[in-house]
């Protein structure tokens, strides 16, 4: 049976302003909200909405995102004729490659998208914390007879100037793009998700290819090149929680706004978000352990102090610690009298006796993961930590 | 092990727990905060390599097929053998009256195994057992049946308790059920190895003399005929005994001690994921000693308690000594010590219950106060 629609999700991003977090590791893999990898957003988002083959295309670090991803059974994602594949560049015998860019890594992909053989191809991000239904993207999609639909966020007008904006029609038919415009004559910004008719991605994606000026960039090549052809390019206003988690800061910032209740509703039963879940025991709060307004999960042992955070699995505070505004990713350890101030703690550090990093007035700090801090050290506000942090 | 075939039976000592097994099997009670007792058994067996499991309930086993499934969650989701769910034929009797009219509900199953050794386990224990060493003395004793027992204080409640005694080399000697004894004796954990081929023979033989205990019938009756030797296991372990020993065990999991005996790194216990949120602490939140599941929302006062998945303490509770099963509410000024929620209990706001330490206080599923 022929598809209706299959997701490409673009994961190869090296995600170099997160430095030491992604020195190891792509992008998407980097944890988010305690129990989940910021990919399990998109890929839950495919699942909820009727989406079953994904191809996940990977280029920078791919092993641990491989392994997270193994057959896409936590995401229901293990199909009979379709499902979850990791697709990273691969030599043919026209040569071989790297991605060049979005629209190539598209390109070096057509045959995949040809083997499914659907009506739409949904192309997603693997940097972005939202949740959204493509299947209603797609019904405007259909009922517009848009060659493209592309998503787009109202964004504060001030704002407007740090993303590629929309300028649309009345009846949502885009008429123009600006990329990061000084003066933005629109509040439209780009998501980055966009809904093609499959021929037309086809043919775009080869006329793109084909012109050796092109940045092969959807963004900067194809959707403008679409435009000038006259195509009918629609554009899908979604409301509600987004956010780029690019960022040391915005990392920081989203798992902050988790904890304050954002328009980011985890608890929904209807569009759960899936992960893979590591099989630890219920988290342990110990005697004289302090916890408030904070998120905890698996496999934690909490003995001290924790307010306003999120724990990934396996943390352990100890008794005698401090831990306030910060991010502490999967297995790290902070010993005993450690003060951890609006820190973001990569994936098994370890906070060394009464070491003090970070301070809640200051920048965000980032500790990297499986760095060490000593016994009695300091680490400076604002500073990245690690074991080589990449520059 | 290709050549161990595992097989649990789910409703063996569902009486000691009427309250909790009213709707499902002893295997499906939760345990633990995101735990079933049956994860305890499954468990063991992938950590010893035994993926072909075959489990035999024989009446409300509808939450126990809900919570295994395909046996995926263990890695006994396999293309030839894995997970196995063998419930009664309609028109024979349902509700088996022991072990070995159990198995012979499921003769076919055994017969057709290639295994050499069965490992015959009920449901009943908490313990984290690694039964490589355990098969590989079995082979190297040259035993019939081995069984694994745990040197303890014999149960307060003395039911379903077995206390084995051995000879000098080994050998089972006697068995006392249930025994006035007092002090440490040797109790059998209804984990037991068994080679097949003796197995198929005793299965017949139970069959054709309408004899249904693999205790009374096998241990008891062939002690001297057979080589039953016995296994000593020295890590954690609780037998579940009744509604007070389910609180005691629950509440043991807060000590590490326990904890690390129980759940290992490289052997972990397994369970269905359910894809829960991590617990939320509020502000007005004060936690000292508890285990707390993914989705709990907390903002009360909890001391000395065990919280499953969903569990929701509103600000201004509190709660000590209990034991809160999956999407229990508790309103805000309750006071509730020495209480065990089944699933989906609602306490309203300003609601006082109490249990004794000894004698806990028991809300079944579904009950809206």
């Amino acid at each position: 049976m022929r598809k209706k629609m299959i997701a490409m999700l673009l994961a190869g991003g090296q995600g170099s302003r997160l430095y030491a977090l992604t020195k190891d590791l792509a992008k998407p893999a980097v944890p988010f909200g305690g129990k989940y990898r910021i990919i399990d957003f998109p890929l839950s988002n495919c699942v909820n909405s009727g989406v079953d083959t994904v191809g996940i295309l990977t280029q920078y670090e791919p092993f641990e995102l491989s392994e997270y991803i193994g057959n896409g059974q936590p995401w229901d994602l293990d199909r009979m004729g379709g499902g979850a594949f990791v697709l990273p560049p691969y030599q043919r015998n026209t040569g071989r490659d790297w991605y060049k860019g979005t629209a190539n890594a598209i390109y070096q992909n057509l045959r995949f998208i040809e083997r499914y053989n659907p009506e739409y191809v949904v192309i997603l991000s693997g940097d972005h914390i939202y949740k959204m239904d493509y299947a209603a993207m797609l019904d405007e999609h259909i009922k517009k007879g848009a060659a493209v639909t592309v998503a787009a966020l109202k964004v504060p007008l001030s704002e407007a100037s740090r993303f590629g904006i929309i300028i649309a029609d009345g009846d949502g038919y885009i008429t123009e793009f600006e990329e990061k415009p000084k003066n933005p004559r629109s509040d439209l910004a780009s998501m980055g998700i966009y809904i093609f008719s499959a021929d037309k991605l086809k043919k775009y994606l080869t006329e793109d290819e084909a012109d050796p000026e092109s940045e092969n960039d959807f963004g900067k090549n194809v959707l403008p090149n679409m435009l000038e052809a006259g195509e009918k390019m629609s554009v899908y206003a979604f409301e509600g929680y987004w956010k780029d988690v690019g960022t040391v800061d915005s990392l920081w910032e989203a798992h902050m706004d988790l904890l304050d209740g954002s328009d980011l509703n985890l608890y929904d039963n209807d569009w759960k978000i899936y992960s893979r879940s590591p099989v630890m025991p219920p988290h342990m709060v110990e005697a004289g352990a302090e916890i408030k307004g904070s998120m905890v999960t698996e496999g934690c042992t909490v003995g001290g102090k924790v307010e306003r955070s999120v724990l990934f699995a396996g943390v352990t505070i100890e008794a005698g610690a401090e831990v306030k505004e910060s991010i502490v990713m999967p297995g790290a350890v902070i010993k005993a009298g450690a003060k951890v101030y609006k820190t973001i703690i990569g994936e098994k550090a370890v906070i060394g006796e009464n070491a003090k990093v970070g301070c809640a007035e200051a920048k965000v700090t980032l500790v990297g993961p499986e760095a060490v801090v000593a016994d009695e050290e300091t680490v400076e506000p604002g500073a990245i930590f690690g074991k080589e942090a990449v520059k | 092990m290709r050549d161990v075939l595992g097989i649990i039976v789910c409703n063996m000592h569902d009486d000691l727990v009427p309250q909790l097994t009213e709707n499902r099997t002893l295997g499906s009670i939760p345990f633990g905060g995101r735990y079933r007792m049956i994860d305890f058994a499954l468990s063991n067996m992938t950590n010893s390599g035994i993926y072909d499991v075959g489990l035999v309930p024989s009446k409300n086993y509808q939450s126990l097929m809900n919570h295994v499934g395909n046996g995926q969650e263990w890695d006994m989701s396999r293309k030839n053998g894995g997970l196995s769910i063998l419930p009664p034929y309609a028109g024979e009797r349902g509700v088996y009256r022991g072990r070995m009219e159990a198995l012979y509900g499921v003769r076919e199953y055994i017969k057709a195994s290639t295994a050499k050794n069965v490992v015959l386990s009920d449901s009943d224990v908490v313990a984290n057992i690694d039964l490589r060493p355990v098969i590989r003395q079995h082979e190297e004793s040259g035993a019939d049946i081995t069984l694994i027992y745990k040197c303890t204080e014999v149960f307060r409640e003395k039911k379903q308790c077995a206390a084995l005694f051995f000879d000098e080399c080994g050998k089972l000697l006697d068995l006392y059920l249930n025994p006035e004894l007092e002090g440490t004796q040797n109790i059998y954990l209804d984990i037991a190895i068994i080679r097949k081929p003796l197995l198929d023979e005793l299965i017949a033989e139970c069959a054709a003399k309408d004899e249904h205990s693999f205790v009374h019938s096998v241990l008891m009756a062939k002690k001297d005929v057979l080589n039953i030797r016995g296994y000593q296991f020295d890590g954690y372990c609780n037998k579940l005994t009744g509604l007070r020993n389910y609180l005691d065990s629950s509440l043991a999991l807060l000590n590490p001690e326990v904890r690390k005996s129980l759940f290992p790194a490289e052997r972990p216990i397994y369970t269905r994921v359910r894809d829960k949120v991590s617990a939320k602490y509020g502000e007005n939140a004060k936690v000292s000693e508890a285990l707390v599941t993914d989705g709990c929302h907390v903002d009360g006062e909890v001391e000395k308690s065990v919280l499953f998945r969903g569990a929701t303490i509103a600000e201004g509770a509190k709660i000590k000594g209990c034991v809160l099963m999956h999407n229990t509410f508790v309103g805000g000024g309750c006071e509730l010590e020495w209480v065990i929620t089944d699933k989906n209990v609602v306490i309203p706001a300003g609601t006082h219950l109490a249990g004794s330490e000894k004698y806990p206080l028991y809300i079944p599923k579904d009950t809206v106060l």
